[in-house]
């Protein structure tokens, strides 16, 4: 308990001061884990609805492999990466390891199958909703996405704050690829395993109650511009 | 249109910012040189001097030498003599510059059951707990503490195992951090156990047998197996942290009134 | 004006679902123009017929056949169904819809649908989301969304079950105009008295099968088949 409240007052000290090396380490967890989120985004939603939409002999292959990608340890997801991106790995020369875009191809990687089944499940309910007036309405397949996702982008907010929660708090994946370097790769979560090595747990617990508060913030602020849009209360 | 308004908010926050025109190298490094707080001594005052930037990346001496032999850092600082002399064999690196030694401990609960600190030598310090089949956590990660580690016992002609010794795989930090949880023995580099703050019932029980010192050394990646590290940052660094500056800041680094390092590079002039 | 897609010529048109023939064999033609009415009791198969004319079911044996290349004939169709469908979106979004596929801008799209919603009656309700509307407004806008490309042909499936009679009204109107400016509509409903109003031909369903097909004026004078008769009548067909 007094770890905890330790922890806590730690978190109001480090907020408080604005200390800066706090805010550097939430400005790029913030950048990585929101870049990725968008990437896997582009990538995710419309995967999930063109899986939702169309029939082909694989389907319920890809799904289901699209399912246990879900569960994916992030560790597993950095070590590829690292091979593949280390300096004897076939991608090496593009001197990416231990960078934030090594950070946030592996959330992508991590990320994208969550997107992706999330907005398979939401989107197939709608187009059987659908189905017959975009069948009717002579769409193209491109267009029965488009306005699936568009319709059901509220829901699918959803699956990228799903995605974007289990980025930001992700250790494993970005602390092999990204190094934890300081003032270069370290991010909240690789800070509060180095604060946890350390056995300054006050310090490691303020940190994730930054992660926290961080997280929840995204996710109201998310909301709130989503509200505020016109006629939007579906 | 607010939609798109925080899709264009959200898209400059990701822009990547600027790259800076000063020079970045990467060196690997062990846990007890970073969390120590030594770094933060050295580095910056480099910095200053030469404008180049030391990113570090802190892992245990087995993977400092890998990323070194994959060429994913300029240079290595590592404390494993034998493993590096292996390591320049292969014609990973260029050179092995001893800089300083450090010594490691034994740490263990207060009330030492094993009686460690009655110990004359390190390896009757071990024998005892082995003997007393105290709880040992050992770090069991391939690091340079490991490896001093098994030479210890090796010295001792014992072979641990048994369920009181756990071996976890883990960082210098995360071995103290156990220990204070099971109440068990560990070895420990000084520096990391004088700037750990989780200590508990730990204590620091035994240290000072020259079997526990523990030198560390540069070692720069071969330029010619891998062309794209930065060879010239990496002898301006070699080259300051042998000098009489280097010196100073290492020898004048101190925790809790002890002095943690001990230089003993041979200096340039 | 642009060339027709007319006639609509079925041939043995079968449906089997389930392992039972729900549809046909089927065989009519369907000039231009004029409304024709799709008649018969529950489960008789007036919803998979105007369907499998549309192309939207599977058909198991036969033949649906238009005049001109499949691109052309699925553009110049719209269906309205039983039960609107509702997008997730305002009014006049909705009725815009098929504009904005075709690719009509955005502002020109919403102004001519905000004209066709007015028409319709529903000036009152254009931005309001659509789920908030009443039945008959939900098929009044459902109406409006399947006029705004100008369609040749046009299919309503009962455009006024659960209707009252000023809805009715209202609807029946759209539809006679429609048909007036050269639109030509195949609906399908229960009511009589519509088909009576409406109807320039009858097709008449019973357990699938294609019981009788007649100009309007002279089915409800002079129906051929007993079932058709007994129908009008009132009786139960079962
Ligand atoms: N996909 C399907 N699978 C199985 N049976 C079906 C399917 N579609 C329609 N049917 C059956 O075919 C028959 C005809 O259905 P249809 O909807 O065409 O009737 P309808 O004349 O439109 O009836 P209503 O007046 O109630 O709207 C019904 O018995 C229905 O249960
Ligand atoms: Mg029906």
């Amino acid at each position: 308990m007094n770890d905890i409240a330790q922890g806590l007052w730690q978190a109001l000290i480090l907020v408080v001061s604005l200390d800066a090396d706090l805010v550097e380490i939430t400005v790029l967890s913030l950048r990585v884990s929101l870049t990725a989120t968008l990437i896997a985004s582009a990538i995710g939603l419309p995967l999930g609805a063109w899986l939702a939409v169309n029939r082909f002999p694989l389907r319920r292959g890809v799904i289901a492999t699209l399912n246990a990608l879900m569960g994916l340890p992030p560790v597993v997801v950095g070590l590829i990466v690292y091979v593949l991106f280390s300096r004897s790995g076939p991608f090496g020369v593009l001197g990416l390891l231990f960078t934030p875009t090594a950070m946030i191809i592996a959330q992508v990687i991590i990320i994208t199958p969550i997107i992706a089944s999330i907005t398979h499940q939401t989107i197939r309910e709608l187009w059987s909703e659908y189905r017959d007036l975009l069948i009717s309405l002579h769409t193209t397949r491109r267009q029965r996405i488009a306005a699936l996702l568009w319709d059901g982008r509220r829901a699918l907010m959803t699956a990228s704050l799903a995605g974007f929660g289990r980025a930001i708090g992700e250790v494993g994946a970005i602390m092999i690829v990204g190094g934890n370097i300081d003032h270069a790769t370290r991010v909240l979560t690789t800070a509060i395993a180095l604060e946890t090595g350390k056995g300054a747990f006050d310090m490691a617990l303020g940190l994730g109650f930054v992660l926290i508060a961080l997280a929840i913030a995204v996710n109201l602020a998310l909301h709130m511009v989503s509200n505020t849009e016109r006629g939007a209360r579906w | 249109m607010r939609l798109r308004t925080l899709a264009l908010v959200l898209l400059a926050a990701c822009a990547a910012p600027a790259a800076s025109a000063e020079t970045v190298m990467r060196m690997a490094v062990t846990t007890s040189f970073a969390n120590s707080g030594l770094a933060e001594a050295l580095l910056p005052r480099f910095r200053e001097e030469t404008g180049i930037t030391v990113q570090l990346l802190i892992v245990g001496s087995g993977q400092a030498l890998t990323m070194g032999a994959a060429g994913d850092v300029d240079v290595i600082l590592s404390h494993d003599p034998q493993a590096e002399a292996a390591w320049l064999a292969e014609g990973y690196g260029t050179e092995r510059r001893e800089i300083m030694y450090n010594d490691f401990v034994i740490v263990g609960p207060r009330d030492d059951p094993a009686d460690v600190a009655g110990a004359s030598t390190a390896s009757q310090a071990i024998v005892r707990i082995a003997e007393a089949g105290a709880l040992f956590v050992s770090r069991g990660d391939e690091s340079g503490t490991h490896v001093a580690e098994r030479r210890l016992w090796h010295a001792a002609g014992i072979e641990p195992s048994g369920a009181w010794y756990r071996a976890i795989g883990q960082g210098m930090g995360a071995a103290l951090n156990t220990a204070a949880a099971m109440e068990a023995y560990t070895l420990s580099d000084r520096g990391t156990w004088l700037a750990f703050e989780n200590r508990r019932g730990l204590a620091l029980l035994f240290s000072g047998d020259p079997a526990l010192f523990n030198q560390y050394a540069l070692l720069p990646v071969n330029p010619e197996r891998h062309p794209h590290v930065r060879a010239e940052a990496v002898a301006r660094l070699a080259e300051w942290l042998t000098s009489q500056t280097a010196q100073t800041l290492i020898d004048g680094f101190h925790r809790d009134g002890v002095q943690l390092f001990h230089f003993n590079a041979h200096v340039a002039q | 004006m642009v060339a027709t897609v007319l006639p609509l010529t079925l041939e043995e048109v079968t449906l089997h679902r389930n392992g039972r023939c729900i549809l046909g064999p089927v065989s009519l033609e369907i000039p231009g123009g004029g409304i024709t009415v799709v008649m018969g009791p529950n489960g008789s198969g007036k919803t998979s017929l105007l369907r499998a004319m549309h192309g939207l079911e599977r058909i198991n044996a036969g033949q649906v056949r238009w005049s001109g290349e499949t691109e052309r004939v699925r553009a110049s169709q719209a269906f309205v169904f039983q039960s609107p469908i509702l997008m997730r979106r305002t009014v006049v979004d909705c009725i815009a819809y098929p504009l904005r596929l075709s690719g009509m801008g955005r502002g020109a799209a919403r102004t001519l649908a905000a004209q066709k919603g007015a028409e319709v009656g529903l000036a009152d309700s254009l931005n309001q989301p659509a789920h908030v509307l009443s039945g008959g407004e939900r098929q009044k806008m459902a109406l409006a969304r399947a006029l705004i490309r100008d369609p040749q042909v046009l299919f309503l499936d009962e455009p006024c079950a659960n209707l009252d009679g000023r809805a009715t009204l209202d609807i029946e109107t759209i539809l006679t105009e429609a048909r007036n400016a050269g639109t030509t509509l195949i609906m399908s409903t229960h009511d009589i008295g519509q088909a009576r109003r409406l109807a320039d031909r009858v097709v008449f369903l019973h357990d699938g099968k294609l019981v009788e097909e007649a100009r309007g004026a002279s089915f409800f004078a002079a129906p051929k088949s007993a079932e058709a008769a007994a129908y009008l009548r009132g009786d139960l067909l079962t």
